[in-house]
């Protein structure tokens, strides 16, 4: 039973109470996470540049390195570093301190420079010691499994894909925001009455369609309030095909109920060429969704911190095709009021040649691991040891700046 | 508990069919086994040994874009798209198989062992993966396991997937000449590991780090050539004996056959006769099997030095294997089991092209959490009914439910022949009712199929 969902309607499926007699049982009956705050995990796959995304201008070697790609339109940052034009729409967070980067990080994951293999190291959230294929779960969970009591939906995996982030032990819940139950009203009474002889499928499908109609009716009430207004002009103005912005509205739901964790992933950051033109693309979805939860999370967007992640960056060095290739060294991105941002955290290692990895990559100088365990630690007062001891076995990140407010 | 045929049908087969009356007696089943592999002959799934010649072409073709063919990309886009439509065809293949067989217990077991002996593709070899079921997997269902194991772990699919082909003995020749050139590359225990902890002892039997440490040096001299198949190489093997789990293997020159007689002894390890036995049971029976069944499937193993075909027939014969249907099938099982429900035959299936197999098979697989060929790890897919029952995955099956049988390829049946030519006895009254009160055909026909009694086997 642990790892199934134990919410309000499988509670009263399993105990045998009717479902007539839920209005009784408020959310209140049941303990939910031990912390207010919220944390949202956005995988980036594909392998962000973030030389493009923050770029290193006041590095004498980087406009050199990026013939194409460092044209100087970018938005100023701090002077050494300016931020690129697709993300304008988050500067005002930069400057209002709620958005932050941490650059020239990484995982352990070094040579073979595969999105498979690093992105299955950066969800498990392990190093070297432990090989890809022994992995069988992921940090969010592990963090998870310390927390005694916890809900499945404190967590929340979105999307179809399987998160081996959020997958292991502690019971979590996944919906992939677009599944639809629509049903005849005799269909729905017919499959209510043949589910009810079974209680572990009845619940499973009570949950389907409490989660639908939750879902549904969040969608009616948007625009009745003025930030759902405000999010619906959002939604409305995407970029792309909309599946990244129905999972950044999925989150701001749940987040506004009893979820405290939020993880999904964006996709279209692998730019081996026409970098200018493609890489604009997978920011403006970022930024959207960014937005979309900071407008749609509204006061909770203060107690909200977000990581975005990427599973390597890229060649310092643009290649042939006006793109970059597979490389070490990245960018990570911060938002949420929760978050110190309006900083650029990191120790530079440069653009020299010399100072680069294998003479190509950014060198890494930080583990990203770090940056993610002060979250937990700031967020939700997780302790260093189990963040160094299980959460993630063997990183020390006593030197990595804390980034909660 | 006795042999039940609806039973046999549903737990070890693909569920009954409007075609195919289930099996007799367990006599049968087993006999069935025994019999030509039919269904292999009926839709052909090649071996991965008719794709070197490609590899090779598509090395040929990368040397020439190197050159400046500027036909080269082209090329290489041309063998993508065949190679995506083979993939498509060897899924519909696989289905078909499930689809005519009068018994598919051959293909359950096909399926069980595939996942024991999970491989991901990778690389140009992605969308092989079924040619390493049909090479290793089909052929050894009714041998010793060590044959199996063997045919399994030396398989080109397996080596990449679990980077064999990249593992180098630390004292090897070839190790000493990387460290002159400054290269860092050295053994790697991906391959050893898994043996070990997923395809024969099991996470909890008797090894140490040091016998997979050991094993992989064993294996250290096995790599591939993509162009031409598994060789074995010396020069990247481990001088000197080695000791896996007790026992000393291989002597100054490495040799495949030390591989092979390594792997014939874990084979018929006492901790992988109960790590399979466990396993077969829960796959089949329960996630929480009988102790004797599992217990009777053991001591077949070791009686029998792990013959296969032995174990499966202890399984169908014991009285604890015959209980109430307990598991949720998985969503493979699930789509197959509803288009043989359905009366959808292998021939029909083969007239669908890339984009309609992708409608039928590939996005509901991926829809309900199980992308076709796409487990996370080597351990496979998940085998307990709390990861397959979520809300919605459930959801989907519906969703699923309420389209499948409104294709213009399937023609509807009658919901109310429907619930007794898909589930018999085990409909139960009000599924019996609610087939008939649908307000269409269509919905009738999606509550049988997503109804609770047709997800279990």
């Amino acid at each position: 039973m642990s790892k199934l969902l134990m919410t309000r309607r499988r509670f009263l499926a399993t105990t045998g109470c009717s479902v007539a007699a839920a209005p009784a049982m408020t959310p209140m009956a049941f303990a939910s996470a031990p912390w207010d705050t919220r944390l949202v995990v956005l995988i980036l796959r594909g392998g962000m540049d973030g030389l493009d995304v923050v770029r290193p201008i006041g590095d004498p070697a980087f406009a050199e390195a990026r013939p194409t790609l460092a044209a100087g339109d970018g938005l100023p940052l701090d002077g050494f570093y300016t931020l690129h034009p697709a993300l304008a729409p988050l500067h005002p967070l930069w400057e209002a301190g709620e958005l932050g980067f941490a650059h020239a990080v990484s995982t352990p994951y070094r040579d073979k420079r595969s999105h498979f293999d690093g992105q299955d190291l950066l969800e498990a959230g392990t190093g070297f010691d432990v090989t890809t294929g022994a992995t069988r779960d992921g940090w969010l969970n592990r963090m998870l499994q310390h927390v005694p009591g916890l809900e499945a939906d404190t967590a929340y995996a979105i999307g179809r894909e399987d998160l081996l982030m959020l997958a292991g032990a502690a019971p979590v819940a996944n919906w992939t925001p677009g599944t639809r139950l629509d049903l005849s009203p005799q269909a729905r009474r017919l499959f209510e009455m043949i589910y009810e002889e079974h209680p572990v499928y009845q619940a499973a499908v009570l949950e389907a369609l409490d989660l639908t109609e939750d879902i549904a009716a969040a969608e009616a009430a948007a625009g009745a309030e003025e930030d759902d207004g405000a999010m619906a002009a959002m939604m409305a103005e995407a970029s792309g095909n909309g599946a990244h912005m129905e999972m950044a509205e999925f989150a701001v739901e749940r987040l506004r109920g009893d979820t405290r964790i939020a993880a999904f992933s964006l996709g279209g950051w692998d730019t081996h060429g026409k970098q200018a033109t493609s890489l604009p693309k997978a920011l403006r979805q970022l930024s959207d969704v960014i937005n979309v939860m900071r407008v749609g999370l509204g006061p909770l967007w203060g107690k909200t911190g977000v990581l975005a992640m990427t599973e390597f960056g890229r060649t310092v060095r643009e290649n042939g095709s006006h793109g970059t290739d597979h490389g070490t060294g990245g960018l990570m991105l911060t938002a949420g009021g929760a978050l110190r941002g309006g900083k650029v955290y990191g120790r530079w290692p440069g653009l020299d040649e010399a100072a680069l990895y294998d003479r190509r990559d950014l060198m890494p100088t930080e583990d990203v691991r770090a940056y993610a365990a002060r979250a937990m630690e700031g967020l939700f007062g997780i302790s260093g040891n189990v963040l160094s001891g299980k959460v993630f076995p063997g990183l020390d990140f006593s030197q990595a700046p804390r980034i909660v407010l | 508990m006795n042999f039940t045929p609806e039973i046999a049908a549903i737990r070890f087969g693909y569920g009954l069919s409007p075609h195919h009356a289930p099996p007799e007696s367990v006599a049968a089943m087993v006999a069935t086994l025994a019999a030509p592999d039919a269904m292999a002959q009926a839709w052909p799934i090649g071996s991965i040994d008719e794709l070197y010649p490609e590899f090779q072409y598509l090395s040929d073709l990368k040397k020439a874009e190197r050159n400046g063919d500027p036909d080269a990309k082209q090329k290489y886009r041309d063998w993508r798209a065949k190679d995506r439509a083979r993939h498509a065809e060897m899924l519909r293949a696989t289905v078909a198989r499930a689809l005519d067989a009068p018994d598919p217990l051959r293909e359950r077991l096909t399926r069980f062992w595939a996942d024991h002996f999970t491989v991901r593709g990778k690389g140009v070899s992605r969308l092989s993966v079924q040619r390493f079921v049909q090479d290793a997997i089909r052929p050894n269902l009714s041998v010793p396991f060590a044959e199996m194991l063997k045919a399994a772990v030396t398989h080109p699919l397996m080596m990449i997937y679990l980077d064999q082909d990249k593992s180098i003995g630390p004292g090897s020749a070839v190790a000493a000449r990387n460290a002159e050139k400054g290269r860092r590359r050295g053994l790697n225990e991906n391959l050893a590991r898994e043996v070990l902890e997923l395809h024969t002892l099991g996470v909890g039997g008797a090894y140490t780090q040091q016998d997979v440490r050991q094993l992989a040096e064993l294996l250290a001299g096995m790599t591939l050539d993509l162009r031409k198949g598994v060789r074995f190489e010396p020069k990247r093997g481990e001088p000197g004996a080695e000791d896996v789990l007790g026992e000393s293997y291989g002597g100054q020159k490495p040799q495949l056959s030390d591989i092979h007689a390594a792997l014939e002894d874990i084979a018929t390890h006492p901790d992988t006769a109960a790590h399979i036995a466990r396993k077969l049971a829960v796959h089949f029976v329960s996630d929480t099997p009988p102790p004797a069944l599992v217990e009777a499937l053991r001591a077949r193993f070791a009686e029998t030095g792990g013959d296969l075909g032995a174990v499966t027939a202890a399984m169908l014969e014991h009285p604890e294997a015959w209980g109430p249907l307990a598991k949720t099938k998985q969503p493979y099982d699930f789509l197959t089991s509803g288009y043989r429900a359905l009366g959808v035959s292998g021939a029909q299936l083969a007239r669908l092209n890339l984009s309609k197999t992708r409608k039928a098979l590939l996005r509901p697989m991926t829809l309900m959490g199980q992308p076709w060929e796409t487990p996370n790890g080597p351990d496979g897919w998940p085998e307990d009914t709390a990861h397959w029952l979520t809300p919605q995955g459930l959801a989907v099956r519906i969703n699923w439910a309420m389209t499948a049988g409104r294709s213009k390829e399937i023609e509807l049946p009658d919901p109310r022949e429907l619930v007794r030519t898909a589930l018999g006895s085990q409909a139960g009254p009000r599924l019996e009712f609610a087939a008939q009160a649908a307000e269409s055909r269509a919905e009738g026909v999606a509550l049988i199929l997503a109804s609770p009694a047709f997800q279990r086997r």
